[in-house]
């Protein structure tokens, strides 16, 4: 076999091991159909009895988590269910700011899916019920995006509102408050 | 033998099933628009098909000639004064007769154009077509806000009455197009845009998004039901009305769900506390045609099947599946199937 024959199918082979190390991400339009439930337990402390093992991670969590397709259905919730209302883009108003990396009641994403399903102190609605698990995570992924924590290539490019703020996908990622993402 | 003969006989049959008159075809003349399009589509197509032969026809000529006479080029040679008086005169002629054609083409889009701009001038009723992801969201305009009507995905038009559509989105770029009454307009997110028409003939008409919008583009079609002024008048004032109230157990048990739970969030039903206004208006839902915005007809069959699972009918739509109870899928179908 000549040198540049050799040189072609090296070429290809490489190619095609590239190729099969692409992961397309999954878009499921439909979740888990029943049993799913937001863990309706997860504590929003950052301090844990007995030692300082914080509950591990929903399983779920990876599914909407870095998820492009998740991030922006929750971020088209975020408006539709008036969100906008009292934390305004991220920036906060009536409710607390979403987009610094203080979080209440924890930032985990099973964690602001608990505070978005079952509702906090002071002025947050619960939406068990109102919306279905599934849209909970989307909303707790796009909501855990605000502060900059998903990786860029899977959050919008694009807002849905005005914004004179550079796109997430091209802001730098912060890692979120120390204590409550240590085990992430 | 039985098989040609069997061909034969059904292709009337065949041709009979091409229904285009009357629903979705750009030939339809049932409305004023429309009618005036097809004239002029039919002069373009006349001016445009005689020089179109002509041309065809000279160049033919000229290859054959040229094959038979051999070189005498006065042209190339400078000697126009030599050139025969013949053609001279069927040059100027071919000038003259492009002017015409080209002037014919003017007059009749010129007078086209101001006869579709006619009902933009007399507009009698105003409507908004709002299109979203992936569905039509209609509001009829009225100088009395008691008397607007919010619907979804049918257009109710009374016959020889300019409506003037006012068309906005939502979200991205999706386009109005009704081929049987009107051409394509784009419904544009942050821009207004319109479209006006007259109605002509009494019938159902579909419309169908012409822009690719997303992955349900396709199952985004829009019914156009053009009645009779006393219809029209009897359809809308049946749509200002509420919901009726249940008055079974069952499906007062879906009224409790749909206006409490997740469908609430959503969906607007007038005369109860359900008044989200993310989804469709359902308060007359079970008197349209389609489910979906015409991803399925309106039955009970189906209504079963979108509610307990909108993703497998429609993948990829904003409609959740909730994940339904049987008891609580039978109470709110019968629910909806009161929304008359």
């Amino acid at each position: 076999m000549s040198s540049p024959c050799r040189a072609s199918l090296l070429f290809l082979g490489l190619a095609a091991l590239t190729l099969a190390a692409c992961d397309r991400e999954e878009r499921h339009s439909r979740s888990k159909p029943i049993g799913e439930t937001v863990p309706a337990g997860q504590s929003p402390d950052t301090i844990w009895p007995g030692g300082s093992q914080p509950s591990p991670l929903d399983p779920r969590a990876k599914l909407y988590d870095n998820n492009a397709p998740a991030l922006s259905e929750g971020q088209y919730l975020y408006t539709q269910m008036n969100c906008v209302g009292c934390h305004f883009h991220g920036g906060g108003g009536m409710g607390p700011p979403l987009m610094d990396d203080e979080w209440r009641y924890g930032g985990r994403i099973d964690q602001i899916a608990a505070s978005i399903a079952e509702g906090r102190p002071n002025g947050m609605p619960a939406w068990r019920n109102k919306l279905t698990e599934d849209q909970i995570w989307k909303l707790a992924a796009y909501v855990r995006s605000l502060s900059g924590q998903p990786s860029k290539d899977a959050v919008s490019s694009r807002t849905e509102e005005m914004s004179n703020t550079t796109p997430g996908s091209l802001t730098p990622r912060e890692p979120a408050h120390s204590s409550d993402t240590a085990e992430q | 033998m039985m098989g040609r003969r069997g061909a034969v006989l059904s292709l009337p049959l065949l041709l009979a099933g091409c229904d285009y008159q009357t629903y979705q075809s750009i030939f339809s003349d049932a409305s004023t628009e429309v009618h005036d399009f097809n004239i002029l589509f039919v002069i373009f197509l006349i001016v445009c098909a005689i020089m179109y032969a002509l041309v065809i026809g000279f160049l033919i000529a000229a290859i054959v000639r040229r094959s038979r006479t051999g070189p005498a080029d006065v042209v190339e040679e400078g000697r126009h004064h030599q050139s025969n008086p013949a053609m001279r005169t069927g040059l100027i002629g071919w000038t003259a007769l492009v002017g015409t054609g080209l002037m014919a083409l003017a007059i009749a889009s010129f007078f086209g154009d101001r006869s579709m701009a006619n009902a933009a001038a007399n507009e009698k009723l105003s409507v908004n077509v709002t299109g979203k992801q992936w569905w039509w969201d209609i509001t009829y305009n009225s100088a009395d806000a008691s008397k607007m009507v919010r619907t979804a995905n049918e257009l109710h038009l009374p016959v020889d009455v300019p409506v003037h559509i006012y068309l906005k989105s939502d979200d991205v770029i999706h386009s109005f197009w009704v081929p049987s009454l009107a051409g394509k307009q784009d419904l544009i997110p942050g821009r207004d845009n319109d479209i006006t028409l007259v109605p002509r003939k009494i019938g159902i008409y579909r419309g169908q998004c012409a822009e690719f919008c997303g992955a349900d583009h396709a199952k985004m079609a829009l019914i156009v039901n053009v009645d009779s002024y006393a219809d029209f008048l009897k359809w809308w004032h049946h749509q200002l009305e509420s919901a009726p109230a249940p008055t079974s157990p069952l499906t007062q048990a879906g009224y409790n769900f749909v206006t409490t739970r997740q469908c609430s969030s959503c969906h607007a039903i007038a005369g109860t506390p359900a008044n989200g206004t993310v989804g469709p208006d359902l308060t007359h839902l079970a008197s349209r045609r389609s489910i979906a915005a015409g991803a399925m007809p309106m039955s009970e069959g189906n209504l079963y099947g979108w509610v307990a699972d909108p993703q497998s009918l429609k993948p990829g739509n904003h409609m959740p599946t909730i994940g339904l109870e049987p008891d609580q899928l039978h109470a709110v179908v019968a629910y909806l199937e009161t929304l008359k």
